[in-house]
């Protein structure tokens, strides 16, 4: 996974410390996500995840270390200039009015319109092929309200996708999807991630889609990463165990090779 | 850099938009829209001029300055027509700005109490600032700045765990008009007699006898903050998506807070110290041309200006022949159409109509 020097990587920390009030949450994380990749974050409740990515995507202060977008420290950005490089997709999503899907998706062009401008054609062209990516093009008349849960996710990844960024950052993308939409969308990133060398970064509770879908997994464990590294070299028995307190098995997917992982026992008791 | 726009764009292969026209607003559909609204507006206005109490031919009124027709038609009749244009074009754009701020369809500058603060400054400034020698012209000037203080204060207030909750924002609105109203008959009892019907006007909300030079007050500031608003409509757009995911595709959230916020109490501030309090127009108003044309900003505002003018000026007009010679004040109009219609709202919200 090495990447010319020449190319920045897409984003890289140094030691980031953050935390909520007096609670430590990420404690000295570094890591490093070339143009293309796509890198999981895996780990239980509660272990840092998502304040990762929240920091990663300059939502959330930290209290130390550097974050590095595209080889630009995250701080020399101002907000539009960020959102023109980064799009991110929390784990859940609100919309207070009533949106078609259209609205919502060329939402994600405002960072690259002015106040008063409409959308151009090249607009609309963008907004159209990420509702294709989605298979959301016959939803586009639709009010947002209206989809289900699974629908409406699709709609803000199709939004992030809108927004033409470098690094796409994804709370928990798959939480309310069935199996068919996660292995679709995982596959439909994979692509998108080397047609555009886009980065995508994405937080996972399943760690079977990690290990099917990602080119590296982060493991942490309360604020710490515990490895960092190709799924074959993470995601392994003994390190599943230390994390999760619990006898893991992982095997292999007998028709495509990739990790295939199981809890095996019941969590020690506790005294 | 901006990447679209610019340069003629060469169409791929054919690509029309067919598809997915009448899904999002074009510049043609947003003028179309806005002039038919500004007809509508026009037609209301005209209504209400040749429309009152006493009956009065509008030829005399244009060609013969001598007949008490013309008179009543420039004094009277122009100036409240005026008035209500720019009162109702005030309050419902304000109404839907401050929705899309707190993110809640029942938010309204008099649900939520701003302006019965707002109307507290104009009375404290018109009772005491005589008193020290400033003229009326401190009155705006205090209603903007009660006005301000007043949104932020329900802003703080309503914040639990830094998210606003509907119930606890309307909750608040419900105490701050109470308190308000209250500070007002506060006044209102150890002032004398002179002021008691001014008071009872700004309790009440009234277009009642505006001078032009009043017109000319909330007009203009009118047009300032709605110059700011409009500025911001796509903002407004993406904060629907919550204050994180709105920073997240561009927007200065506080900047955008504070723009927001000194727009809206200006024109509240304007509005209220020309017309008193008047109630559910900034609810009203945008409710329906959501529902009629979406949730655009870039639409949204400049419609709910048009539609709450026309709104307020056929308000007002009922406010005056209903029980002519004698009237009532607009502002009860609006509370008997707005109660009702904000119940139907609020039951309507039960059903998750607000939080998706």
């Amino acid at each position: 996974m090495n990447s010319a020097p020449a190319n920045p990587a897409a984003v890289r920390a140094d030691q980031i410390h953050a935390g909520y009030a007096a609670a430590d949450v990420l404690r000295g994380i570094s890591l490093s996500v070339e143009p293309g990749q796509v890198f999981a974050i895996v780990g239980p409740n509660g272990s840092g995840k998502s304040t990762l990515l929240r920091v990663l995507a300059g939502s959330m202060r930290r209290r130390g270390g550097t974050v590095e977008i595209c080889g630009r420290p995250l701080e020399s950005y101002d907000r539009r200039a960020l959102a023109k490089v980064v799009a991110s997709v929390a784990q859940e999503n609100q919309v207070a009015f009533r949106f078609t899907v259209l609205e919502l998706v060329l939402m994600g062009r405002a960072p690259h319109l002015g106040a008063f401008r409409f959308e151009s054609h090249a607009d609309l062209e963008i907004a159209r092929e990420a509702l294709a990516h989605f298979d959301l093009l016959e939803f586009a008349h639709r009010h947002v309200e209206e989809l289900s849960g699974g629908e409406r996710k699709r709609v803000f990844l199709a939004r992030a996708l809108a927004q033409q960024p470098r690094v796409v950052m994804l709370d928990e993308p798959t939480a309310f999807l069935d199996l068919r939409h996660v292995a679709g969308i995982f596959a439909r990133f994979r692509e998108l991630a080397a047609e555009r060398a886009m980065a995508v970064i994405a937080t996972l509770h399943d760690l079977n889609a990690a290990a099917t879908y990602a080119d590296r997994v982060m493991l942490l464990k309360d604020g710490v990463a515990v490895a960092t590294g190709t799924p074959v070299e993470v995601l392994t028995e003994e390190n599943l165990r230390r994390v999760y307190e619990l006898e893991v098995y992982v095997g292999r997917n007998p028709s495509t090779g990739a990790l295939a992982i199981l809890p095996s026992g019941r969590p020690p008791a506790r005294a | 850099m901006i990447q679209s726009g610019g340069a003629p764009q060469i169409s791929r292969v054919g690509a029309g938009f067919d598809d997915l026209a009448g899904a999002h607003l074009t510049r043609g559909r947003m003028l179309a829209i806005v002039s038919a609204l500004a007809a509508l507006t026009a037609a209301a206005a005209l209504i209400a001029t040749a429309f009152g109490s006493v009956h009065i031919s509008l030829e005399r009124a244009l060609f013969d300055p001598a007949s008490p027709d013309h008179v009543i038609f420039v004094a009277a009749r122009l100036p409240r027509v005026m008035m209500g244009i720019a009162v109702g074009a005030v309050l419902a754009s304000v109404g839907a700005a401050l929705q899309a701020l707190v993110r809640n369809p029942l938010a309204e500058g008099g649900i939520l109490g701003i302006s019965g603060g707002s109307a507290f400054g104009a009375i404290l400034a018109l009772v005491f600032a005589s008193r020290i020698g400033a003229g009326q012209s401190v009155v705006p000037i205090f209603a903007f700045a009660a006005a301000l203080l007043s949104t932020l204060a329900v802003y703080r207030i309503a914040q639990v765990d830094g998210q606003l909750e509907p119930f606890t924002l309307l909750l608040v609105g419900v105490i701050f008009n109470a308190f308000w109203g209250a500070a007002i008959m506060l006044v209102n009892s150890v002032v004398n007699l002179y002021y008691a019907h001014t008071i009872l006007f700004w309790l009440m909300g009234s277009l009642e006898a505006p001078t032009w030079r009043e017109v000319a007050v909330v007009s203009g500031l009118g047009a300032a903050g709605f110059a700011v608003l409009m500025s911001k409509a796509r903002d407004l757009n993406l904060l629907s998506l919550g204050d994180e995911t709105a920073a997240e595709l561009g927007v200065e959230i506080n900047a955008l807070r504070r723009n927001i916020f000194i727009a809206t109490s200006l024109m509240i501030g304007a509005a209220v110290s020309v017309s008193g309090i008047i109630s559910f127009v900034g609810l009203i108003v945008p409710h329906v041309l959501r529902l009629a044309f979406g949730s655009d900003h870039r639409l949204l505002l400049p419609a709910s200006l048009l539609g709450g003018a026309a709104f307020m000026v056929l308000a007002d007009l009922a406010a005056r022949v209903v029980i002519a010679p004698a009237e009532i004040p607009v502002g009860a109009i609006t509370a008997l159409c707005g109660g009702p219609f904000f119940i139907y709202m609020l039951r309507r919200q039960d059903r998750g109509a607000l939080s998706l």
